[in-house]
C-alpha cells in the first residue's frame, strides 16, 4: 500500500499552479450551479413499473423508496408556501402507481398520496389522490385499509363529500377480512350514514353488526347498543328520515 | 496442505492490498448515506435505511471482490508467477480450486462484515439468511471473476465480463417479464426475442431470487424458497468452477 515518493519540492511550480487554478475553477463552477429543488413543471412522465424493475437490477425495495424521495422533492422547495400544488397530478399518480408496483408491500406511496398530496387544499387534485388510494386499496384491503380510512375522513371533513366518504367506508367494511382491521374502521359507514341523515340505513347496519356477534368487547358492545337506541329514538322523532 | 497454502495466499494478498480498509470505508459510506436519506423520508425511515444499506453494500461487496480476484489473477499471470506455480508438484485442479477457495472465504468474510449493520433494522434470522445468501452470491462472483481472469488475456475485458454476467443475472427475470408482458408487440420478431431471452435465462443464475432486501424489510424467507435460491447459486459456482478448470487444464502455461 506504500510507494516510494519524491519530495513535494520536486513538483514544478507550473504544475502546482495548474492544480490550484483547476481546483479553484472547479469549485467556482459548481458553486455557480447551486442545485435548487426541482420545479413542478420538471416532473417527467412516469416510467413503467417494468422499466423501473429492470433499472433496479434486482433491488426493487431500495429503488422504490429512493424513487419516493426523488418524487417528493418536486415542487417542495423550502421557500414554497404551497408545496405540491403546481404538480401535474396525472403524472404524479403514474409515478405512485409505478413505485407501488415495484414494492407492493411498501406503504410509502399510499401514505404520501393520502397524507401529503391529498392535503393541499385543491379539491380537484385531492380527489385525484383519494381516487388513487381507493383503486389501490382493492389490491390488498387487509393492509391498505388505513389509507382508505384516512381518505374517507378527508372526503368527509375537507371535501364535505359525504357520499364519497361513505363509498370509501363501505369499501373497507365489505372488503377487509383480517381480524387486525379494527371495528371502528368497519363501522365508519354507519356513522357517515348518520351524518347523511340516512338514519334507517344506519340503524339496520348497526343492528346487523350487533346481531352478528363480531363485537366481543363488552364496553364497545354497550357503546354501540346505546348508539343504536339513540338512533331509534331519533327515527321516532324524525319519522321522515 | 498445498491447497490451504494457496488459499491463504489469496487472503494474504487481499489483506496486504488494503481491501479491509476499502470494505470498512464502503460500509461507513453506505450507513452514512442511508442515515442521510432516512432524514428526508416522511415514513418507513427505518425500512429505507435497511433497504439502501443492503443494496449498496451488496453491490460494493460484489465490485470489491470481482476487482480483487481479477486484479490478483491477472497480476499473477503477467508477473509469470503462474508459470512458477505450474512448475510446482501440485495438480492443476488443486491449484485452481485452492485459489477459488481462498476467494470464496474472502467473499464470506465480506458477507459477515456487511451483514452486521443491517442488524440495526432487521431481525437476526432475516439478517442471517441475507448474510448466508450474500456469501453464496459472492462465491458465484468469485468463481466468475476467476474464470474470466484466467480465460481472457486482459484485465479490463475480464472485469467487464464478470460485471456484465452479474448484472445480466440480476435483471434477466425483469427482461423476461417485459418480453412476455401485454404491451409487447405480437409478431415473429418479438416471439424470437422472447425465446432468445428464455434460452439465455437457462444459462444464467437467478440472482434476483437470492440476497433479497425484502427479507430484511418484511421478514425472513420461507425455508424452501431460501434453500432453492442458495442451491441455485451454489450449482452455478460448481458450473463456473468446472468451466474454469476445463480451461485451466488446457492452458499451455
Amino acid at each position: 500500500m506504500t510507494r516510494d515518493e519524491r519530495p513535494l519540492g520536486a513538483v514544478p511550480a507550473f504544475v502546482w499552479g495548474a492544480l490550484t487554478i483547476a481546483l479553484a475553477a472547479q469549485i467556482a463552477w459548481r458553486a455557480a450551479q447551486a442545485p435548487s429543488a426541482p420545479q413542478a413543471a420538471e416532473l417527467p412522465l412516469a416510467p413503467s413499473a417494468q422499466a423501473l424493475r429492470l433499472a433496479s437490477f434486482g433491488e426493487p425495495n431500495a429503488l422504490a423508496r429512493v424513487m419516493m424521495l426523488y418524487l417528493q422533492a418536486f415542487d417542495s422547495g423550502a421557500t414554497n408556501a404551497q408545496p405540491y400544488r403546481q404538480l401535474d397530478y396525472a403524472r404524479l399518480v403514474g409515478w405512485l402507481e409505478a413505485i407501488l408496483a415495484l414494492d407492493p408491500r411498501s406503504e410509502y406511496p399510499l401514505f404520501a398520496a393520502a397524507r401529503v398530496y391529498a392535503d393541499i387544499g385543491d379539491p380537484g387534485k385531492a380527489r385525484t389522490m383519494l381516487d388513487f388510494v381507493y383503486r389501490q386499496f382493492f389490491a390488498d384491503p387487509d393492509h391498505r385499509w388505513q389509507w382508505l380510512a384516512h381518505a374517507a375522513l378527508l372526503a368527509k371533513h375537507r371535501l364535505h363529500d359525504l357520499p364519497l366518504a361513505r363509498r370509501y367506508a363501505a369499501a373497507i367494511d365489505r372488503n377487509t377480512r383480517s381480524p387486525d382491521v379494527p371495528l371502528w374502521a368497519r363501522q365508519m359507514e354507519i356513522f357517515i350514514l348518520e351524518d347523511m341523515n340516512e338514519l334507517e340505513a344506519a340503524r339496520i347496519m348497526l343492528g346487523g353488526l350487533l346481531a352478528s356477534g363480531q363485537i366481543r368487547d363488552p364496553a364497545e358492545a354497550r357503546f354501540l347498543a346505546e348508539r343504536l337506541k339513540a338512533l331509534e329514538e331519533r327515527i321516532q322523532r324524525e319519522p321522515g328520515r | 496442505m498445498p491447497a490451504a497454502i494457496l488459499a491463504r495466499l489469496a487472503l494474504l494478498e487481499a489483506r496486504r492490498g488494503g481491501l479491509a480498509w476499502l470494505a470498512l470505508l464502503a460500509l461507513m459510506l453506505g450507513v452514512a448515506l442511508a442515515g442521510f436519506l432516512s432524514q428526508l423520508a416522511l415514513t418507513e425511515s427505518r425500512m429505507l435505511q435497511a433497504a439502501v444499506v443492503a443494496a449498496l453494500l451488496r453491490v460494493a461487496a460484489v465490485f470489491l471482490l470481482a476487482g480483487q480476484v481479477v486484479a490478483s489473477v491477472r497480476r499473477e499471470v503477467d508477473d509469470k508467477r503462474l508459470e512458477l506455480f505450474l512448475s510446482l508438484p501440485f495438480s492443476r485442479s488443486t491449484q485452481y480450486l485452492a485459489r477459488l477457495g481462498g476467494f470464496v472465504v474472502l467473499g464470506a468474510l465480506f458477507a459477515i462484515l456487511f451483514a452486521v449493520p443491517t442488524l440495526l433494522w432487521a431481525p437476526p434470522l432475516a439478517v442471517a439468511c441475507w448474510a448466508v445468501s450474500l456469501a453464496c452470491e459472492l462465491a458465484l462472483v468469485a468463481a466468475a471473476a476467476l474464470f474470466f481472469a484466467m480465460t481472457l488475456a486482459q484485465l479490463v475485458p475480464a472485469l467487464a465480463a464478470t460485471i456484465a454476467l452479474y448484472l445480466l443475472a440480476r435483471s434477466i427475470s425483469a427482461m423476461q417479464a417485459i418480453a412476455a408482458g401485454p404491451l409487447a408487440p405480437d409478431n415473429v420478431l418479438q416471439e424470437l426475442a422472447r425465446h432468445a431471452l428464455s434460452a439465455l435465462a437457462l444459462l444464467l443464475p437467478a440472482l434476483d431470487r437470492i440476497t433479497r432486501t425484502d427479507w430484511l424489510l418484511y421478514g425472513a424467507p420461507d425455508g424452501a424458497s431460501f434453500l432453492r435460491g442458495v442451491a441455485g447459486a451454489l450449482l452455478y459456482v460448481v458450473l463456473l468452477a468446472a468451466a474454469g478448470l476445463f480451461d485451466f487444464q488446457r492452458r499451455a502455461a
